[in-house]
């Protein structure tokens, strides 16, 4: 049999007897990672949703020198709230999203014909707080406009003298493009369950099989280094490989629950998606289980592996991070780019957007080309004497 | 026949072995004998082509380790300083496990399992996990698996250490066995009464080099002490690092 079956073979079998591991590889690396995206997907959409149908609770400083104002807000689903002593500080404390206030002159300037000024006080950096302002905000529009348009009449002048512009508003968006802003996320939980998947093998048939010194014996066999380390990176590819699988398919699942429906969104999460996921996923998971490897080779001790692999884990994050927060228009380049190009195709489609052949074709050879290099590097560690000696 | 011709290796400015020059010849047991620190792993190391010498040759079988090291992989059958297990496989799994890596077929294995399992008499663990094992479990776990593919040379780097009386009485019985089978026995120690009750030549080294390559008798003879440990003081000049 040749000698990189048997290695293969025995440290998946070896693996396969250790509780932990196979937890890692067929239970937290699939679940933990689309459970954890579906929750919180689920908390924001419903969320906003409860926000954007549910009265806007609104305290109001000075409401007696606008009654009118005041009737025209309780009309639009406004539960108009007592104010705050002080109106700055409870925004701040997060008593009240936003607070209105009236100053006391604001009948004068309304009678004179003049603006009025009207306050509304929010703070930005807080979740819903924007949301809230802008409802305001365009229901204070609406009562400007309406009064304008009476005084305009009252003066024998049309309101459209005040509206030379007809501004028609038509998104482009489909309701699956709306979708994947929230979901750029997803192909690094897939990725992250890959690494959870792999992690446990990386090390353990390195640093671990240094550090429990059956490696030295082991490189006493008559077989070529690179040999022993291929069967090892297989036996490691196969648990992510397992890992990613499950993954998809219990997103499949779970992304049903998802309230992609109440927000007009839709998905494509078919057989068609998981497939398409799952070949550029193969190559991407060979190479990170290589690099993980080849981290863990570099470390003195298995506790040291552990660190660094931790650490390379945060590595994918950074383009699925640039795309999620600076999304660009997709470049064809970037289909060669591994990590960026998993990104790219996975998200295109869960929107439902079409891949181009050429697209999966370029992801292939950029993750191989790649992992053939991170392979040559890791034989070449593995050539070395130092990485024997476990004393 | 394991023959090292003027080996060199140096890590840094550490100079672990400087020159040594020795054979051993099958049928006899050949004792690497030195203080803590003389060198002898390194030299071991470089035999079973885990490391490369910085100068020198190594030979085994007539093959250069330089060469050909898997082909002087294949006939040698070594226990290292280190002689971890895999936990997690029972002794026979990890003996076969061996056995598969040197390209052996299942029955063979089998047969050389039962063999080897019989010979060191470790019947009763041989289904166990090793996980738990005792030091002596382990080493005896550690040579089956060595000595699966039949070799001709045997290479033991302190196979006593840290064994108790019986065991190590049975690992001498052990070795002499695989005299009487013909084989080329190199093992390294610090002990000097274990080298001399077993060894048919020894080879004594200190600060990389060989201060000695007789037989017992003759290193008797040549130091004029009666006493073997006597000689070895003499000859390694000083008393440091002798271990009873």
């Amino acid at each position: 049999m040749n000698s990189f079956v048997v290695v293969f073979l025995k440290e998946v079998r070896e693996n396969l007897r250790d509780r932990r591991t196979v937890l890692n590889t067929l239970l937290t690396g699939p679940l933990f990672a689309p459970l954890l995206f579906v929750l919180l997907i689920n908390t924001v959409v419903t969320q906003e949703l409860e926000k954007a149908e549910k009265p806007l609770p609104l305290p109001i400083v000075g409401a007696q020198y606008a009654p009118n104002l005041v009737a025209a807000l309780k009309q639009q689903n406004v539960d108009v709230q007592p104010a705050p002593a002080d109106a700055e500080r409870a925004v701040r404390e997060q008593d009240a999203d936003v607070v209105l206030r009236i100053g006391a002159d604001f009948g004068t300037y309304w009678g004179k014909g003049e603006p009025a000024q009207i306050e509304i006080i929010y703070d930005a950096s807080q979740r819903f707080a924007s949301t809230q302002a802008g409802r305001l905000r365009a229901l204070l529009e609406q009562y400007g406009e309406r009064t304008g348009a009476m005084r305009l009449l009252a003066r024998g002048l049309s309101p459209n003298v005040l509206k030379p512009l007809s501004l028609a508003e038509r998104d482009q968006s489909t309701p699956q493009s709306r979708a994947s802003q929230l979901f750029s996320m997803l192909p690094y939980f897939f990725i992250l369950g890959g690494f959870i998947g792999g992690m446990a093998l990386a090390i353990d048939t390195t640093s671990g099989e240094r550090e429990r010194q059956s490696l030295e014996p082991l490189l006493a066999n008559p077989v070529p280094r690179w040999q022993i380390l291929g069967g090892k990176l297989g036996a490691t590819s196969a648990f992510a490989t397992t890992s990613v699988l499950l993954s998809v398919l219990a997103f499949a699942v779970v992304g049903r629950f998802l309230p992609a429906g109440k927000t007009g969104m839709t998905l494509e999460i078919g057989p068609l998606f998981a497939a398409g996921t799952m070949l550029v996923m193969l190559p991407l998971t060979a190479l990170l289980a290589t690099l993980q490897t080849l981290v863990a080779a570099f470390a003195k001790s298995y506790r040291e592996a552990q660190t660094y692999v931790s650490l390379l884990m945060f590595v994918p994050a950074i383009p699925t991070m640039m795309l999620s927060f600076a999304p660009v228009k997709t470049q064809t380049w970037m289909y060669a780019v591994p990590l960026l190009s998993q990104q790219v195709i996975i998200t295109r489609l869960l929107r439902g957007d079409f891949v181009p052949a050429s697209g999966f074709a370029m992801s292939i050879v950029g993750s191989v080309a790649a992992l053939t290099l991170a392979y040559a590097l890791a034989t070449a560690i593995y050539r070395s004497e130092r990485l024997a000696i476990s004393a | 026949m394991i023959e090292v011709r003027d080996l060199h290796k140096a890590f840094g400015k550490v100079i672990a072995v400087d020159g040594a020059t020795f054979s051993a010849r099958d049928g006899e047991i050949t004792g690497l004998l030195g203080p803590n620190g003389a060198g002898k792993t390194t030299t071991l190391r470089c035999l079973y082509t885990l490391m490369r010498p910085d100068g020198g040759s190594v030979v085994v079988d007539g093959f250069d380790a330089a060469v050909d090291p898997i082909a002087v992989r294949r006939r040698l059958g070594v226990l290292p300083d280190a002689r971890g297990l895999y936990k997690r496989l029972t002794a026979r799994e990890n003996i076969a496990y061996f056995g598969r890596l040197h390209g052996l077929d299942p029955a063979t294995i089998r047969t050389r399992s039962d063999a080897a399992i019989a010979a060191l008499d470790m019947g009763d663990i041989a289904e166990r996990r090793t996980e738990g094992f005792s030091q002596g479990q382990r080493v005896k776990t550690a040579i089956a698996r060595a000595l699966i593919h039949d070799p001709k040379n045997v290479i033991l780097d302190e196979p006593t250490n840290g064994l108790d009386v019986m065991a190590t009485r049975a690992m001498r019985e052990f070795l002499k066995r695989l005299k009487r089978e013909g084989r080329c026995v190199l093992f390294s120690s610090h002990i000097m009464q274990e080298v001399a009750a077993l060894c048919d030549r020894i080879v004594i080294i200190a600060r990389g080099r060989v201060v000695a390559d007789a037989t017992p008798d003759a290193l008797r003879a040549q130091t004029g002490q009666s006493n073997l440990e006597d000689a070895f003081v003499k000859l390694i000049g000083s008393e440091e690092g002798l271990a009873a």
